[in-house]
């Protein structure tokens, strides 16, 4: 599906991509990390056709530098940082649909979907949205067209629980006919999006693994924490992922998103010393084989 | 072809959104409105009277404004949508180069033209509405004149844009061109001569090759055709093109200059790093 072959990329003498080799094939959900200065966007650049290069980079065999309506045709990219466009938003929108071919009613629905109601913006300047807007419109005109390709830069950064749920809906949607590539500075930001890891480190390829893909895009988990006692941080953060309060801030109740689930433990474990009681379940699983759920755990304050 | 009209359209409602071209807007209207204020129809140069004498003035004050401002503002633009990251999202899209390149200065000339000719025009409409004469004739050549002048410095514009890589780089090149091209106007061009080192032809051919000195001696041309006040170039030129040559010269050769800069801009821009 995709390949780059011996890519090298100079800026004057500075080697930001050294003789890279990758192999990516449909369906595969890569993420691409790495810090700051690894490569990543510099690489996702070449892929789009956008820098020049020594080797070679093809999708589906085709060259996106030669063959670049076709090719961009076939990719779906939502960049890092939204660009600082002035256009109103309706513009936007029939422009890359006009571009890609595809029906701007996709795009809002895709958008209302993400929890974006795109009437009332229309003719809002781009730029003038919020850091969310801005990033679920990217979502809706990158997944509003058949691409084959989906690359995105840190596609979730700025979307809130229940956009990012449906995020994740979305992809699940595509995964079968799609190949994704996604970059992060966290490997805990995409870890469950993805079946691949590739790891990036002053332009060469440093870990190129296969992860456990066991819980699907769609996959959610129950979830259950009691603590001891009532904490306004610790309402005001389950507020944010819509759990359910079950008694005076002391006991809540939700749904997290599979893929979400490391980036929410993560957040739980901010509360640590409050927490006396949490349970993560998949929902639909088979039942424990073994005494307690292993993913059900207990938390003892100190 | 749709895709070019796209990027235009795009390009165009960009502009329209930055505040650069409401100023510039509303430095030609105001050209305008304020020689009428003036009461500039009623004065008399070198025997012109009414509009004509007023888009004279209009077209010396342009040539004077108008290649700095559309240098600048589209060095700005382009290299500053480089910088910000527009370009890493919109050539991301299925557009082809040249439907993105031509199609930004297809916009871009529409934006910078636009305004100066809607000045013109509201020259026109004052001046039939107060009765006076339209020369229409010199409405015509200066029109075309000025939208010359557009598609040069929007070619060398968009030249310079394709060779820097920043803005700040882009914007000191093309203040940096216009000052050349200002200086051999006149203050270097006579420097060498009353040196005496070179001969007239080659001191005029050097101010030839300048379109800022095409178009002022397309101007003066047109109420003085003689060219008596350019003094002994004047025999150089005319002996070379004619009255009527020089003319077409004047808008032949500026478009050549844009048309052919913009051609090797898009030639740099297609083989090099986009974003």
């Amino acid at each position: 599906m995709i390949r780059f072959s011996n890519v090298t990329k100079r800026f004057r003498k500075a080697r930001v991509l050294d003789d890279i080799s990758l192999d990516i094939g449909l369906s595969e959900r890569v993420a691409l990390i790495g810090s700051n200065g690894a490569g990543k966007t510099t690489l996702i650049r070449c892929l789009l056709g956008e820098y020049t290069f020594d080797g070679q980079v093809s999708i589906e065999g085709r060259d996106p530098r030669q063959e670049r309506t076709a090719v961009l045709g076939t990719i779906g990219f939502v960049p890092q940082l939204p660009p600082p466009l002035k256009m109103p938003v309706a513009q936007l929108i029939d422009f890359s649909a006009a571009l890609c071919g595809t029906n701007p009613a996709r795009i809002h629905e895709l958008a209302q979907r993400l929890g974006l109601d795109l009437a009332p913006i229309l003719t809002r300047p781009f730029v003038k949205l919020s850091g969310g807007m801005k990033q679920k419109l990217l979502i809706a005109i990158a997944l509003g067209r058949d691409a084959k390709v989906l690359v995105m830069d840190e596609p979730a950064a700025n979307l809130d629980p229940e956009a990012r749920k449906i995020f994740f809906e979305l992809l699940a949607e595509r995964q079968e006919d799609v190949t994704m590539l996604i970059s992060s500075h966290r490997l805990n930001e995409v870890s469950a999006l993805v079946n691949r890891v590739i790891e990036m480190d002053m332009g060469k390829v440093v870990l190129d693994d296969r992860v456990a893909d066991d819980v699907s895009l769609s996959g959610q988990f129950a979830c259950r924490i009691s603590i001891k006692r009532c904490e306004p941080a610790f309402t005001k953060a389950m507020q944010a992922w819509n759990f359910r309060d079950l008694g005076n801030g002391m006991e809540w109740e939700g749904d997290v998103p599979g893929p979400d689930r490391l980036r929410f433990m993560g957040m739980t474990s901010r509360y640590v010393a409050l927490i006396s009681d949490y349970s993560l379940r998949e929902v639909g699983a088979a039942a424990p084989c073994a005494p307690g759920n292993p993913l059900r755990g207990q938390a003892t304050a100190n | 072809m749709k895709q070019l009209w796209l990027t235009a359209k795009l390009d165009i409602v960009e502009s329209l959104r930055a505040r650069w071209f409401q100023i510039y807007t509303v430095v030609f209207g105001g050209i305008v409105a304020l020689l009428f204020l003036f009461g500039l129809t009623e004065s008399r140069v070198l025997g012109f009277i009414g509009l004509s004498r007023l888009l004279v003035t209009y077209i010396q004050l342009t040539m004077a404004i108008l290649p700095i401002f559309v240098l600048i503002t589209t060095v700005r633009s382009v290299a500053g949508d480089r910088e910000a990251g527009v370009y890493e999202y919109l050539l991301s899209l299925p557009v082809s180069l040249a439907a993105w390149f031509w199609g930004k200065i297809f916009g871009r000339y529409i934006v910078i033209f636009l305004p100066v000719f809607g000045a013109m025009v509201l020259a026109v409409l004052i001046a039939l509405v107060r009765g006076i004469e339209v020369p229409w004739v010199m409405f015509i050549y200066y029109t075309a004149l000025l939208a010359v002048m557009a598609a040069c410095f929007l070619g060398i514009g968009m030249l310079i844009s394709a060779l820097a890589r920043s803005t700040d780089m882009a914007q000191g090149a093309a203040f940096l061109v216009w000052l050349t091209l200002l200086l051999f106007l006149d203050l270097i061009l006579l420097g060498v001569m009353i040196q005496g080192k070179v001969t007239p032809e080659v001191a005029v051919t050097i101010a030839l090759a300048n379109p800022l000195q095409v178009f002022r001696t397309a101007a003066l041309a047109l109420f003085d055709p003689q060219l008596i006040v350019l003094g002994p170039s004047a025999y150089v030129i005319l002996d070379l093109f004619g009255v009527t040559g020089y003319k077409v010269f004047a808008l032949v050769y500026p478009t050549v200059v844009g048309v052919a800069a913009a051609t090797l801009g898009y030639q740099l821009f297609r083989r090099g790093d986009l974003p």
